[in-house]
């Protein structure tokens, strides 16, 4: 057990050390200093309490994004709409937080669950089609994406403002914000919903490993026709599963809506929350602790990579086929497991020829 | 020497187990080697050194009387060592020449010549009869012809040595018939051929020496022509093993399961059970014996809530579950042993611990308040292991790294310890061998013997007529005959399976 | 072991392919690589940096304008790129603030925000860091001692833009298509619409909005409506979105030659993007454009600074008096003399003060009245 633990942290480390050294070769070979630049990643990261709130905040969203593609991955679905459901999550946070003005105990609580049930409802609608009519479950969330970014923009401009760009500032009582937070990390942006993520990686893996329902969905991710001999619902499994992936879809959203921004603008395109957030749980290998370690790399990546064009001249092209290569390594990890086995059938040549060397010096 | 193949004193360790230890394998040209074991003995592991996909802890491998050192599939290739994996690896969207191609294309230039490929396959096909259509799409084509193209695969490609792992498991009598008839073209022709199964009749048909493996360890070879099916099984199993299970005659008592005029559909919407009557009794097992796909598949489900009955009506103990829920019909004390235990009966990905409580997780002690109890669980799976004699390192192993006939142990742990007033066993030893069958078949009869009604699903007919109290013949989705095994023969089954009515037995045709 | 052989050919290959690359890179490559310059960095020059909106530096359009601003300031006083002057790129929303404070904390004693998307960000950035210097560009900040606002007046070279479409039209209809309608775009509306009837009452103008600055689709779905409804000259303020419809533009001339299709660009000379070749001969949609001139401004306010005159807490309207908006006239073929003379009229007009270009719905319909 233990051995396959290690196994498991092995891998994403050492494709982690590989994606550095690509970048630093191609570094080198279009003539930058490949240290030079990684000390501005590290630094544009984490060089002071500024810029460790940023990665922080970048985080958040993630750490969520990343826990709902890791649900419905557990019960066997693929949920592409996650960006969608962040959309209407963010704007649901957003439209509690600016219509309503009750005591932050309240208020708060009321702008996150508006997010987590916009989010879910907008996971039911997949979840419902997939078990009722079988209707694959990454089309109709490609679709469902485009409808949530193009509906909440014609909220913004039609029902919360008047052909505005922009909502108003949710009241001060819907915040994550803290004024203390905002003190110590010298005015980054980091909100207390980096606790609430937390939280919920806490409450996913629960869910996951600890309940009857969590037993449920896995059952029915990893064998349908199992599950459904042993008497479980795969029907109100898939649509649960949708809905709390969904659920906490729209948490990411709020982390937008009530934390880094306190607003919902016109969103040109998609902003890549819920697509990075396949890529974190797939880093996470689905588990709570994997997706927070894997948002972590990419919130270091995200705002460090800022740094590397100004303070080590990487020109932002370069920047970003560097963490690509980086997030590109560690997803093909495969390549390293191939490595693995290389490295074990070397290991067994090498012993058998020393066995047949020792063995001869014996006689 | 005039051995093709040599594996002396091979030793295989994984993480905990030793798979292979002390084995000795040596096949002479033109012969065909059985390599006897039960399921996870370790013959898979073996015959993965042999090809190259695992790496021995010790020993040595000769071919053709030259040390090697295969390290990999290619090589063993090279050394002329072809296998035909029990999983066929075929694209079925390719014809079947593409198939045996693929990998080793002819070129012309840059282009495949599929024209000569086809040429070729069609010149080794009539070579060893194996009547392969070169052209067919391979989703096109039986079983039995797809494991020929396997076969054929091997044969393009120059192999001498051919490993069939356990080739018979997926065909039909008929073209087991067939297979054995190739085999032996294939030895006449100079080919060595290397056995795997645990079917002692097979061996005895068509093998001319046999290796037997026991929980790893090599036990010896003997020539088939000097044994008999009694010593194979002693050798494989390490104890006698008797063929007849010794049952007393049933008591049957009330009736438990009472089906009348049941119809149901398969997935193509075709009438499978066609208003079919069926009784089962406390204390009786009921054989249901028919040729594949006359709706036994079907009738199982529809009694378990799987599949819907367009009409009719099931109770069970004079209460409806006509298309109830599955968990409600267990809950109302059916138990059902799948006739597909990977497809059905286990999640692979789970503990062997998990497994157990797949139907009974969520009741308490298993689960409080929403919460699963894993110690409770693993408690209840420890028992279960310990007393169906299940062979796994502990419970939190996957269920996927067990052998076949300990999955099945497994399962039917699992379903006979609810203690269902029904229990449904649809092919209950499928793939097993000797070992794992004689206890599965003393398991049903303690069912039995306690008062459960016990309905029996099988293809095979030796198991229908060893096992059951009453025989009834499905044919065409409907119970054409009850009969006595005591009153009935082979003979006269089959034909009622195949369609006659019964006071037309004897009658001259 | 062929896989891997494989794998490694084709590694190896796109490495040399990213060296080869990388060579011809470094030909063009400018100031930072070591190439030597025979002048000394002026002593008062001052560091300069700006921050993209996600537009990026080489948007064809006001980022990149301000950017070339910037360049020209530091070829003007010898400074290094990267020590001196620099830019940060911003990829999304949220990069705005890291960014800006980035470069704060980079010693730059001048950071620009560009674009109106950057406001928020901006104002606080500048509330919390008092010693350092910053200049938004296309939006009106609240008032703080080291914030400058730039913005442009761009109402009044719409103006003119609708003046010379309302004097080449032959059918009598011309369109506007807008980003997203805001305020800001709306000047160019307005101003566009004020010049077209100060020509002729009773030219049609059709004004719709791509409702986004970088779907190209959408603005060449509203181009093909636009032509096919007769309209025959369309200005555009929508960036990307823009883009669309000069491809609808060149389509419908690649298809027939003879068509009497015209765009009016925006931001920067467009003249490029119209060029199309038809059977060997060149062609140009482009009528004329709009040039905001952001790098004069951007320029301008580091000279400003650099001498001790910041102009913290106001507002700064580059317009045409000040050549911060003007109109190209660069297809001479399209955009004729005697077209050129009228505008210029209307121009002097505006800079004497005779003429209040209206840039708000409200200012337009007062001016329409007093036609």
């Amino acid at each position: 057990m233990i051995l396959q633990k290690l196994k498991g942290t092995w891998i994403p480390l050492v494709a982690i050390g590989f994606g550095l050294l690509a970048g630093a070769i191609i570094m080198l070979l279009f003539g930058y200093n490949p240290i030079q630049g990684y000390i501005a990643l590290w630094n544009g990261a984490f060089e002071n309490p500024y810029f460790t709130g940023e990665t922080i905040r970048l985080m958040t969203p993630y750490i969520l994004s990343g826990l709902a593609v890791a649900f419905a991955f557990r019960s066997g679905l693929l949920n592409i709409g996650v960006e969608g459901q962040v959309f209407v999550g963010w704007l649901a946070a957003v439209w509690v937080g600016t219509a309503f003005s009750l005591p932050a105990f309240i208020h708060l609580p009321l702008a996150i669950l508006a997010a987590a049930v916009a989010g879910g409802l907008w996971g039911f609608v997949p979840g419902y089609l997939k078990a009722k009519y079988q209707v694959h479950e990454v089309i109709i969330t490609i679709m469902m994406n485009y409808i949530a970014l193009y509906s909440t923009n014609a909220i913004i401009r039609n029902v919360l403002t008047d052909q505005g760009e922009r909502t108003d500032y949710i009241a001060e009582s819907a915040s994550l914000k803290s004024a203390w937070l905002t003190e110590l990390m010298e005015f980054s942006n980091i909100h207390f919903g980096i606790i609430l993520a937390i939280f919920s990686a806490l409450f996913y893996w629960y869910f996951i490993e600890k309940t009857k329902y969590g037993f449920e969905l896995k059952a029915v991710g990893f064998n349908r026709d199992a599950s459904k001999y042993a008497g479980m619902s795969v029907k109100r499994s898939i649509i649960m599963s949708m809905v709390i992936s969904g659920g906490f879809a729209g948490l990411a959203g709020a982390m937008e809506g009530l934390g880094t921004f306190g607003y919902m603008s016109l969103q040109n395109s998609f902003t890549n929350i819920g697509f990075d957030g396949i890529a974190i749980a797939l880093l996470g290998g689905n588990t709570a602790i994997g997706v927070i370690l894997a948002s972590g790399l990419f919130g270091v990546l995200k705002n460090g990579a800022l740094n590397m064009p100004t303070s080590a001249g990487v020109p932002h092209e370069l920047v970003d086929i560097i963490t690509a290569l980086i997030i590109f390594f560690v997803a093909a990890s495969y390549m390293i497991i191939l490595f693995r086995e290389q490295i074990i059938s070397m290991y067994h040549k090498l012993k058998h020829k020393l066995s047949n060397i020792s063995s001869k010096e014996g006689k | 020497m005039d051995y093709v193949i040599e594996m002396l004193d091979i030793r295989k360790e994984f993480p905990g187990i030793v798979a292979n230890n002390n084995i000795n394998l040596q096949v002479k040209k033109g012969e065909i080697h059985a390599l006897l074991g039960e399921n996870g003995a370790g013959k898979s592991t073996l015959m993965n050194v042999l090809f190259g996909i695992y790496q021995p802890e010790r020993g040595q491998i000769r071919v053709q009387g030259q040390d090697v050192n295969i390290t990999s599939p290619n090589i063993a290739n090279d050394l002329g060592i072809g296998m035909v994996h029990q999983h066929f690896m075929l694209v079925d969207t390719f014809t079947v020449t593409e198939n045996i191609v693929l990998g080793s294309e002819p070129k012309k230039g840059l282009k495949v010549d599929i024209a000569e490929a086809e040429k070729e396959v069609q010149r080794i096909s009539d070579q060893y009869g194996l009547k392969v259509d070169p052209k067919a799409l391979v989703r096109d084509i039986s079983v039995g012809m797809q494991q020929r193209v396997e076969i054929l695969k091997m044969l393009y490609r120059k192999a001498d040595i051919l490993i069939l792992d356990e080739p018979t498991a997926v065909l039909t009598p008929q073209e087991i018939d067939e297979l054995i008839s190739i085999m032996k073209s294939l030895v006449e022709e100079g080919k060595s051929i290397i056995l795997i199964t645990h079917k002692l009749n097979e061996i005895m048909a068509v093998a001319d020496r046999c290796t037997v493996i026991r929980r790893g360890e090599g036990i010896g070879t003997v020539n088939v022509n000097e044994t008999s099916t009694n010593e194979l099984a002693s050798m494989m199993v390490g104890r006698e093993v008797s063929f007849k299970t010794e049952k007393q005659p049933a008591a049957p008592k009330d009736v438990v399961l009472d089906i009348k005029n049941l119809v149901a559909k398969d997935n193509r919407d075709v009438d499978m059970v066609r208003g079919l009557d069926l009784q089962v009794k406390q204390g009786e097992i009921v054989g249901i014996a028919g040729v594949d796909g006359n709706g036994q598949s079907e009738l199982v489900e529809a009694i378990t809530g799987l599949r819907p009955s367009e009409d009719g009506e099931i109770l069970l103990n004079n209460q409806s579950i006509t298309n109830m829920k599955p968990r409600k019909i267990y809950e109302h004390g059916v138990a059902h042993i799948p006739q597909d235990r990977h497809k059905y009966g286990l999640v692979l990905d789970y503990s062997i611990g998990e497994n157990m409580v797949l139907q009974t997780y969520y009741q308490p002690p298993f689960t409080t308040y929403g919460r699963l109890n894993f110690n409770e669980i693993y408690n209840y799976a420890e028992r279960i292991i310990e007393e169906y004699d299940v062979r796994t390192p502990n419970s939190l192993t996957m269920a996927r790294s067990l052998s076949g006939g300990n999955q099945q142990k497994a399962i039917i742990g699992r379903e006979v310890d609810r203690s269902p007033d029904l229990l449904i066993a649809a092919q209950p030893t499928r793939g097993l061998d000797v070992g794992a069958i004689e206890f599965i078949h003393k398991k049903l009869i303690e069912e039995r013997d306690k008062g459960r009604a016990v309905l029996l699903v099988s293809f095979e007919l030796d198991e229908v007529m060893n096992l059951s109290d009453r025989i009834a013949v499905i044919y065409e989705g409907k119970i054409v005959a009850n009969v006595e095994p005591d009153e009935t023969d082979d003979q006269e089954l089959g034909l009622l399976m195949a369609g006659s009515q019964r006071q037309k037995v004897g009658e001259p045709q | 072991m062929k896989k891997r052989n494989f794998l490694v050919t084709l590694f190896l290959s796109f490495t040399l392919i990213l060296a080869a690359c990388g060579t011809s890179d470094e030909g063009n490559a400018d100031g930072d690589s070591g190439e030597e310059k025979n002048c000394e960095p002026s002593d008062d020059a001052i560091n300069v940096a700006m921050v993209t909106d996600v537009g990026g530096v080489d948007d064809k359009s006001f980022n990149q304008s301000a950017w070339e601003g910037l360049q020209a300031y530091g070829e003007e006083y010898c400074l290094e790129e990267d020590e001196h002057y620099d830019y940060a790129q911003s990829t999304q929303d949220a990069d705005y603030e890291p960014n800006l404070n980035r470069l704060t904390g980079q010693d730059y004693e001048l950071v620009y925000g560009i674009g109106y998307k950057l406001t928020e960000a901006i104002e606080k950035v500048a509330g919390q860091n008092p010693d350092t210097n910053y200049a938004l560009v296309d939006e009106v900040a609240s008032e703080m001692d080291n914030l400058t606002s730039i913005t442009f007046k761009e109402h009044q070279g719409s103006f003119l833009v609708g003046v010379a479409a309302a004097l080449k039209t032959e059918s009598n209809q011309v369109g506007f298509v807008g980003g997203v309608d805001s305020p800001l775009i709306n000047k160019f509306e307005v101003g566009f619409e004020a010049g077209v009837k100060s020509i002729d009452p009773s030219i049609e103008v059709d004004v719709r909005y791509a409702e986004s600055f970088d779907d190209a689709g959408k603005g060449r779905q509203i181009a093909n409506s636009m032509y096919n409804s007769g309209v025959d000259i369309i200005y555009h303020a929508a960036g990307g979105a823009g883009n669309g419809v000069f491809s609808e533009a060149k389509d419908i001339k690649t298809n027939d030659p003879e068509s009497y299709v015209w765009v009016i660009g925006v931001d920067r000379d467009q003249y490029d993007e119209g060029t199309v070749t038809v059977d060997g001969t060149d062609y140009n949609v482009t009528f004329t454009s709009m040039v905001k001139r952001v790098d004069i401004a951007v320029q301008d306010v580091a000279e400003r600074m650099m001498e001790g005159d910041f102009p913290g807490g106001e507002n700064i309207e580059y317009g045409l008096s000040d050549e911060g908006v003007s109109v190209a006239d660069t297809n001479e073929e399209a955009y004729t003399e005697e077209i050129a003379t009228a505008v210029s009229e209307w121009e002097q007009k505006i800079i004497d003060g005779e003429l209040d270009i209206p840039s708000t719905h409200d200012e337009l319909e007062e001016f329409l009245n007093n036609l």
